[in-house]
């Protein structure tokens, strides 16, 4: 026989209350359902840029020609001095920056206050065409100094190739990102989430936590935003 | 977490109820009709698949009778069939079909948490099938490179359908993913967010239970895929040189260098390997719901079926690189690989035993939908054991690609999972319908397809020990190919014409009966979960007319000591049947109180 007082029978019996304490009635998580299918997705992207990003550094890994030099390939001259990850650096600034407008318009969002969160939402989205202006600027600057996909004067092939891909889709995250914040900022004027109107596709109602649930995805577009800036720039 | 009282779901659902036929039966919302288009875009292009096989076969049973089949076009449809046959068939059918009409009746929903974005998700994979059926008419026709698509033989000249074959076919899995993403997260959502008071997680039924952590793999197994071919797709329109290595083709220096053909197969098999679990999970589940309700008797060790479920998903993405033993990795991953995957068949054997445990003694009726899934424990068996030869590196690499391959794995993850499809759809028609179908007819369409796909995969075994490869166009006067290798293949090829005819059966039989069956009723199988306690057959637009149902108990409560009838529905309230509920305590659940 087991003693129900040993350890075991203890850590058992707590195990067991934890998992019916999880599959308690009716939802797991105490969230809405977009907020819940918000992080769903987030992790589903994840395991995306997770690839992207382990194949990256299995190519590099493997190259038989010499990788490119991060600091002077992505150096930017001002005043006929060469300055390293000057661009990047700046980037990341905006980028991280229109991360703290967001958490600002869903702060102001729950207190429903809708002028506000407008406002930031138009900023929000200001920022991250200005991330995308400059990530057009490097590119093209990149392109002009001789990197292709299917090469580059300095050696391995797939620098240019991996770089143009991964930071491309990335960039792609943040342009959806900026084309939802505006429609979001347009329905947060009109007060469609404090009315609770309809949408115009999907028939749900507005509610000011779908604001809560546009800002994670854009907090993860910027949380990508800084491993790609680790692997591609720092390595 | 949530308290007891209020409304029986935390957040109402929004339905739109549209009045025209179009917005009921083409832009419908309702999860039950996605669920229906799902299912016969998946059978029609499963059709597709079939009629292909059988193609090959005539090829492999009668070289060169038909002038049709050239090498090339071989080649072409073994791709096809089998990229049809796991992705746009299997996987599609399983979850698009199953999961959108059985997870909101189940759980007791209204409907999926997000209609609109399920909607989407089918127009979406209609598109991806559309697109792929597509490659079958541009010059050069599909592609021939095997449906794993490796490169670098994939997208080099010489290999058929190296233009816009591949182009499409890239395409549609891109579009298929992003579809499969909507519905997918949908699933998932109202799985854990949209039950009903008093469905706890332990007691949902088996079948959502293998629904759900399918999902849950598939929307963490498709992003490998989806990087996969965005990387082929910049290798081949690009020029750049993810997978592709410095080499010659056809004498001619092809424009790549340094890339890597094996980052390809790891990425692929990322996918690959949770894919066969994508499929067999929610098969485990159907399967278990339907033994259990056929035979009168609770379903054996549901908490070890649920966590087994969990073990079989978490395992499934540490074994990917077992499909790679002879793709020149280094061999410590293959020992690595070969541990793992051993370990998957210790939840494996328990579920099988927990089959079988739940027939034994029990008061089986031997159904049709029963027949389907006893032919599911015995193909699932035979495949798992052949399973276990090949996930060891030393057998593996002798094995590897013969046909000991193509039979194992047509056992496990072809035939199993079909054979669970037909059970469940045998099983749900009544409800999806409102008539039963022909039992005779359904009783020769079972006994064809299970001998006969025995005849067509079990002698594969020994062509495998023969040493016989598998994906040649024809074998000619191969000096360590025997004779009876030549016959064999004919009578092969002879049984899957049988079988293919059997499928033929099926179709007539769903069509004759929906117009003739006889009028089933709402509960024809005498089963306890939710869809079949719909105010209405077949359950209209929100399922559960006026009011949520309330659930009381698990969903296995069959033959409970004292009750009137044999089977307590989950929404029985305990006062109805308050003696057999003292001997239901004392029982399944292991004499715990009900949480």
């Amino acid at each position: 026989m087991r003693d129900p007082h040993s350890p075991s029978s203890r850590v058992a019996e707590a195990a067991r209350g934890l998992v019916d304490d999880w599959a308690a009635d009716r939802r797991v998580f105490d969230v809405p359902w977009d907020k819940a299918m918000m992080w769903l997705f987030i992790l589903s992207d994840v395991f995306i840029f997770a690839c992207f990003l382990v194949g990256y550094m299995a190519l590099r890994i493997a190259a038989t020609d010499p990788w490119p030099d991060a600091s002077e390939v992505f150096a930017l001259s001002l005043g006929g001095e060469p300055i390293p990850l000057l661009l990047i650096a700046i980037m990341t600034f905006v980028l991280i920056s229109s991360s703290g407008t967001m958490a600002l318009a869903v702060k102001f969002a729950h207190e429903g206050k809708r002028r506000l969160t407008a406002w930031l939402l138009w900023l929000t989205a200001l920022l991250g065409l200005v991330f995308l202006g400059m990530q057009v600027f490097e590119w093209a600057k990149l392109i002009e100094d001789g990197v292709r996909p299917w090469g580059n004067p300095w050696g391995a092939a797939q620098f240019g190739a991996s770089f143009f891909l991964i930071t491309g889709f990335h960039g792609t995250h943040v342009t959806f990102g900026v084309l939802f914040i505006v429609i979001m900022a347009v329905k947060v004027m009109r007060g469609s989430l404090a009315d609770r109107r309809p949408g115009f596709l999907t028939g749900r109602r507005g509610r000011y936590a779908m604001v809560e649930s546009l800002g994670l995805y854009w907090h993860f577009v910027d949380l990508v935003w800084v491993f790609i800036f680790a692997f591609f720039y720092l390595w | 977490m949530a308290e007891s009282r209020g409304p029986a779901v935390a957040e109402e659902m929004e339905l739109v109820h549209p009045k025209t036929f179009l917005g009921k039966y083409i832009w419908s919302q309702d999860a039950k009709v996605i669920a229906i288009q799902y299912g016969l875009t998946a059978t029609a292009i499963g059709l597709v698949a079939l009629a292909l096989s059988i193609l090959i076969r005539l090829q492999l049973g009668f070289p060169g009778s038909f002038s049709l089949i050239d090498p090339s076009s071989y080649l072409q449809y073994v791709t096809m069939h089998g990229m049809i046959m796991v992705v746009y068939l299997l996987t599609a059918f399983l979850l698009g079909a199953f999961g959108n009409y059985l997870i909101p009746l189940m759980i007791g929903a209204r409907d999926m948490a997000f209609p609109f974005l399920n909607m989407l998700s089918y127009w979406f994979y209609l598109a991806s099938v559309l697109i792929l059926v597509a490659s079958f008419f541009v010059p050069g026709g599909p592609t021939g490179g095997g449906w794993t698509l490796y490169p670098p033989q994939v997208i080099s000249p010489g290999t058929p359908g190296v233009g816009g074959g591949i182009l499409l076919m890239l395409v549609s899995l891109i579009v298929f993913i992003a579809g499969f993403t909507m519905g997918g997260l949908n699933y998932v959502v109202t799985v854990l967010q949209a039950r009903t008071r008093g469905m706890t997680l332990m007691r949902l039924p088996l079948t959502v239970w293998g629904i759900f952590m399918a999902t849950v793999m598939a929307l963490l197994a498709f992003p490998a895929l989806l990087v996969a071919v965005l990387m082929l797709l910049c290798d081949m329109l690009l020029g750049t040189s993810f997978f592709m290595p410095e080499m010659l083709n056809l004498g001619e220096q092809a424009g790549h260098e340094g890339g890597s053909p094996l980052l390809y197969q790891h990425l692929f098999w990322f996918f690959g390997h949770p894919e066969v679990y994508i499929v067999a999970l929610p098969a485990f589940g159907i399967v278990s719901d339907v033994l259990a309700c056929h035979a009168r008797k609770n379903i054996f060790g549901y908490r070890m079926m649920v966590w087994a479920l969990i073990l079989i998903g978490v395992l499934s993405f540490v074994v990917w690189a077992h499909h790679m033993f002879v793709s020149g990795m280094n061999p410590y991953f293959g020992f690595l690989f070969a541990t793992t995957t051993l370990i998957i068949a210790v939840p494996t054997a328990i579920k099988v035993y927990n089959w079988v445990l739940t027939l034994w003694r029990g008061n089986i009726r031997l159904t049709v939908p029963m027949l389907f899934a006893i032919g599911f424990l015995f193909t699932f068996v035979n495949g798992g054991l052949s399973g276990l030869f090949l996930g060891n590196v030393t057998v593996d690499v002798p094995l590897s690609d013969t046909y000991f391959v193509v039979g194992h794995f047509h056992m496990v993850m072809a035939v199993a999972p079909v054979l669970v499809i037909y059970a469940g759809l045998y099983h749900w028609y009544p409800k999806v319908s409102g008539r039963m179908f022909h039992q005779g007819m359904a009783k020769w369409h079972f006994w064809l397809t299970f001998l006969g796909t025995y005849v067509v995969y079990f002698p594969m075994h020994f062509m495998g020990f023969a040493g016989v490869p598998r994906r040649y166009y024809a074998y000619g006067e191969t000096a360590f190919i025997p004779d009876s290798v030549i016959t064999l293949n004919m009578v092969i090829t002879l049984a899957a014409i049988v079988v293919a005819a059997a499928q033929l059966l099926f179709l007539f039989n769903m069509a004759w009966s929906l117009r003739h069956g006889k009028p089933a009723g709402a509960n024809p199988w005498g089963a306890t979960t939710l869809e079949w306690q719909t105010p209405h057959t077949p359950p209209r637009h929100g399922n559960f007319g006026d009011e949520l149902p309330v659930v009381y108990r698990w969903a296995y409560d069959y033959s409970v000591p004292g009750a009137a009838e044999d089977f307590l529905p989950q929404n029985q309230p305990p006062e109805a049947v308050r003696s057999a509920d003292d001997a239901a305590a004392k029982g399944p659940d292991g004499g715990r109180e009900a949480p």
